[in-house]
């Protein structure tokens, strides 16, 4: 996070009277709807909303390896493409990868990973593709629930979907799921994502400084919220089999 | 593929389809206006099951030396793989860069969009619009989709504010100005398999063509704009018949310009 509230065009408080600037309190998610199945090319899909931050997922496989050479003997070779459409951002975003959009997708596809059964699809492929339609904050994260959606809707083996959610620090205060204001001008920011049933975790990163007691707290409200984020998930799925 | 070939010319032979439409039919068309609330206008228009979602972004920057004063339009498609099976990720092939440029030609060629009113200081500022298309399932006639959702998210596009002094546009800060435009220019894409013509191709249909012929029309019935494909040739009377029947197809289409 760079400079926090020195940067120009800082609001001057990002909390007031215990409240964000977009209305939440400090633990509170944004608006969340997922939807699988929306793209019928695919073998599995999804669509996500968190407040303005809109996902668009593609799955396709588990199908032959192209170029042949990345096949794995024993294995299915994951590969996930995370892309922020041009019109998706506030300056036009210049469309093809970039160094941040190719380590997203890297960290994207290390958190699925340990949850899909790869051993069962050994000498092929899964595509994941993810598109950033409309971004304000908590991307990487929105897109692993969907991604693991669209797994799901795939009819890949699984042990467990994933669900991820980033926290932040905001005015000092810990807050989840941060929208892009406070993205921006708050202090730190740190992605998680989870395996929930196991609560093993797939994915940890942070930005910007924090105590010790801070990064547990941030852990915990996590965790929290990745219960309610994990439910829609599998409404989601019921949604589209019932 | 060839299997699909004999059903569907089978079909056309009695003036059918694989779907029941008749050869002037497109498939349900949906229209959503402005679903992406970063972009500056948007669209997303669905025929049958094919999706296609265009985003307008707007730019300050120099005009081009030959065109001074005139805003600069410009338009880039995006194949992204989950759109359909056989895309590639990468950067755009020739497929996505025909499909970018037949738009730029719709829309250009038609002068829809006033571009002499997109000057803020001739010779040296002039608006940027970018039309950046991006399709989430290929089912058939990408074409027409991406030519009637670049038309709507420009007539619904807003200006940001410009700040002069500084050279910066304020993202965050919508004008109420929106686009100057002129008469709306629609595409019409028609398909032809052994012989047979017909307009909105669905992926079965569009894999074994022979040809197809895009034709972008006005409301005063001139056109302004065409693209052949595909390795199968074209008769005059065949090319005759087309002119007219985009026209006809183009008058019910521009009615869901909204």
């Amino acid at each position: 996070m760079g400079g926090g509230k020195n940067k120009p065009g800082a609001p001057e408080k990002l909390i007031v009277n215990g409240k964000r600037l977009d209305g939440r309190k400090p633990d509170e998610l944004r608006p969340l709807t997922i939807k699988a199945g929306v793209i019928p090319n695919a073998d599995g899909s999804c669509a996500l909303q968190l407040g303005e931050t809109h996902i668009l997922v593609g799955v396709y496989g588990p199908r032959e390896v192209f170029p042949k050479h990345l096949a794995e003997q024993d294995k299915a070779y994951l590969e996930c493409i995370y892309d922020m459409a041009a019109f998706s951002t506030t300056d036009r975003a210049r469309p093809g990868p970039s160094r941040r959009s190719t380590e997203i997708s890297k960290v994207i596809a290390d958190s699925l990973r340990p949850t899909i059964f790869l051993e069962k699809y050994p000498r092929t492929k899964i595509d994941v593709y993810i598109e950033v339609t409309n971004a304000n904050a908590g991307t990487r994260t929105a897109a692993i629930t969907a991604a693991s959606v669209a797994l799901a809707d795939a009819g890949i083996e699984m042990r467990d979907l994933v669900a991820s959610v980033a926290t932040g620090k905001a005015d000092g205060h810990i807050c989840l799921d941060l929208f892009e204001v406070e993205d921006n001008f708050g202090e730190a920011d740190m992605p998680l994502a989870m395996m929930p049933k196991s609560k093993h975790i797939t994915l940890l990163q942070l930005d910007g400084e924090i105590t010790q007691e801070e990064g547990e707290k941030m852990v915990e409200m996590s965790m929290k919220a990745i219960e309610k984020i994990y439910d829609a998930q599998k409404r989601a799925l019921k949604e589209k089999y019932a | 593929m060839e299997q699909y070939k004999t059903l569907i010319s089978s079909l056309l032979e009695k003036g059918g389809r694989r779907d029941g439409r008749s050869v002037t039919e497109y498939r349900p068309i949906q229209v959503d206006v402005n679903p992406i609330p970063r972009a500056n206008g948007s669209a997303r228009v669905r025929i049958g099951k094919t999706e296609v979602v265009v985003g307008v972004k707007f730019d300050v920057d120099e005009p081009f030396p030959d065109t001074p004063e005139e805003g600069i339009l410009i338009v880039n498609a995006e194949l992204n793989p989950m759109a359909n099976p056989d895309f590639e990720p990468g950067p755009p092939r020739p497929h996505a860069i025909e499909l970018a440029r037949v738009v730029d030609r719709t829309i250009r060629e038609s002068h829809f969009i006033a571009v002499d009113k997109l000057v803020i200081k001739a010779k040296e500022k002039v608006w940027v619009v970018f039309v950046d298309i991006y399709p989430f399932n290929d089912d058939g006639n990408l074409l027409d989709a991406a030519a009637l959702a670049a038309v709507i998210a420009l007539k619904n596009a807003v200006l940001p504010k410009y700040d002069e002094k500084e050279d910066k546009v304020l993202y965050k800060e919508m004008s109420k100005k929106k686009l100057e435009l002129n008469e709306i220019p629609i595409l019409t894409t028609f398909g032809k398999i052994s012989g047979h013509t017909f307009v909105d191709f669905d992926k079965k249909e569009e894999n074994a063509l022979d040809a197809r012929l895009s034709i972008a029309t006005l409301p005063n019935g001139s056109m302004c704009a065409m693209q052949k494909g595909g390795v199968g040739p074209m008769t005059k009377e065949e090319l005759f018949m087309l002119f007219e029947k985009a026209v006809e197809e183009g008058k019910e289409l521009r009615k869901l310009v909204k």
